[in-house]
């Protein structure tokens, strides 16, 4: 009977080892995961030309210091933007209404984040506010492009 | 030979059938459920978790070898979470797990079809598959996806292990590229994966047990014949179902 016991223990650990591991991969691993109860926060919007491939689970920082992330993205069929909604931790509750948004690239082939720049208001966002200013993506292959017309309309000048 | 082949197909789909057919059975004896998963299981577990080290290790090394030319070094938690969830974890363990549990299953079966213990059970009026197949079968199935969940843990420790500790990859942009990467789609993946390897491998082993030549040489090529036909079907549904969802 003892080692009945000891075979249902043994089972019990493995499976609530098997389940805990589950539960990290599904809730921990992904940024965008299962999660229950979001953190304390604010929501604040902020309209872009372009969002490149930002994407929801994306970080929001400021000065290189997470402080949010991507709650939702959607396209805004009235003026042709995106309308990015992001979740700011209540701890990070001081931020000026005149602050702006640009879409950043971590290195050279990293993820996109929303970098914040603070601006020099006394009135701090807050939930539901919008931030007026904001910087599209910069699109590698737009830039590349460019450089290359202008190079190539500087070369044709030359006799 | 064309011929025989499609009948051995048909001898395991109706056996499967048969086994399904019999699951609300499982509820009478769930003690016997548990003990399947503890054999099939927590026994598989320290071999696989050391398995899962080495694998992790070994993608840290080369990950960080490859990833380092192009200077993106941090993307090497995104390269070994990534490859461990969607292909090693789920493929390594359920070749493993043929290995190690289905050869377990096929020659105790094997072995009580040689004894004539289960014709002795038939002639109790104890319907063998109800009470000797299906408990293994189903502890089979539970395990495995529990096996893999684990295997990727140790894995990812591993990488880990190798590309922060060791290589010097700022354990920061590891972890938070990894999570911006990874997305629940490649969870599921995985544990999808991992139930149909579980169901594959679990099927096999009883089968190829149940249907053993009922001599000391039948057993012993029934229990090849499953590391075998597991290890090739396994596969073969990896690839299906990775050509499945990279279509979706």
């Amino acid at each position: 009977m003892k080692s009945q016991r000891s075979l249902e223990v043994g089972t019990g650990l493995f499976v609530l080892l098997g389940f805990a591991a589950l539960f990290f991969l599904t809730t921990q691993l992904p940024g965008s995961g299962l999660s229950f109860g979001q953190e304390a926060g604010y929501r604040v919007t902020a309209r872009f030309e372009n969002v490149g491939d930002l994407k929801v689970g994306s970080p929001v920082s400021m000065s290189g210091v997470r402080v949010g992330e991507v709650e939702s993205i959607r396209f805004d069929p009235n003026d042709y933007r995106a309308v990015v909604q992001l979740h700011i931790a209540q701890e990070f509750n001081q931020i000026p209404e005149d602050s702006d948004a640009s879409i950043q690239t971590q290195g050279l082939l990293g993820g996109k984040y929303v970098g914040i720049g603070p601006g020099g208001s006394d009135i701090y966002l807050e939930e539901g506010s919008e931030i007026e200013f904001t910087q599209s993506a910069i699109v590698l292959e737009s830039l590349v492009n460019k450089f290359f017309a202008n190079f190539a309309s500087k070369g044709s000048e030359e006799p | 030979m064309i011929d025989s082949a499609l009948s051995r197909i048909g001898r395991v789909g109706l056996f499967l059938v048969r086994v399904l057919s019999n699951i609300p059975a499982i509820f009478e004896q769930p003690r016997a459920v548990v003990h399947q998963i503890y054999n099939s299981g927590g026994r598989s577990l320290i071999i696989i978790m050391l398995c899962g080290l080495f694998v992790g290790m070994v993608l840290g090394l080369q990950g960080y070898d490859l990833l380092q030319r192009f200077g993106s070094e941090d993307a090497l938690g995104i390269a070994a979470a990534l490859g461990l969830l969607k292909e090693l974890g789920p493929v390594v363990t359920a070749l493993l797990f043929a290995g190690r549990a289905g050869t377990a299953l096929t020659s105790e079966i094997g072995l009580m079809r040689a004894t004539d213990q289960l014709t002795a059970m038939e002639m109790m009026a104890v319907d063998p598959v109800r009470q000797v197949v299906l408990p293994r079968f189903i502890g089979g199935i539970i395990a495995l996806p529990l096996l893999v969940a684990i295997f990727n843990i140790v894995g990812l420790f591993g990488a880990q292990l190798i590309g922060v500790q060791l290589m010097g990859v700022d354990a920061g942009a590891f972890w938070s590229q990894t999570q911006q990467a990874v997305e629940l789609d490649d969870v599921a993946e995985g544990i999808v994966k991992s139930l149909a390897f579980g169901l594959v491998c679990s099927l096999v082993a009883v089968y190829e047990g149940y249907h053993a030549e009922p001599t000391a040489a039948g057993v012993g090529l029934a229990t090849t014949r499953t590391v075998v036909v597991s290890s090739v079907l396994t596969l073969l549904v990896d690839y299906m179902l990775t050509a499945a969802f990279l279509g979706a």
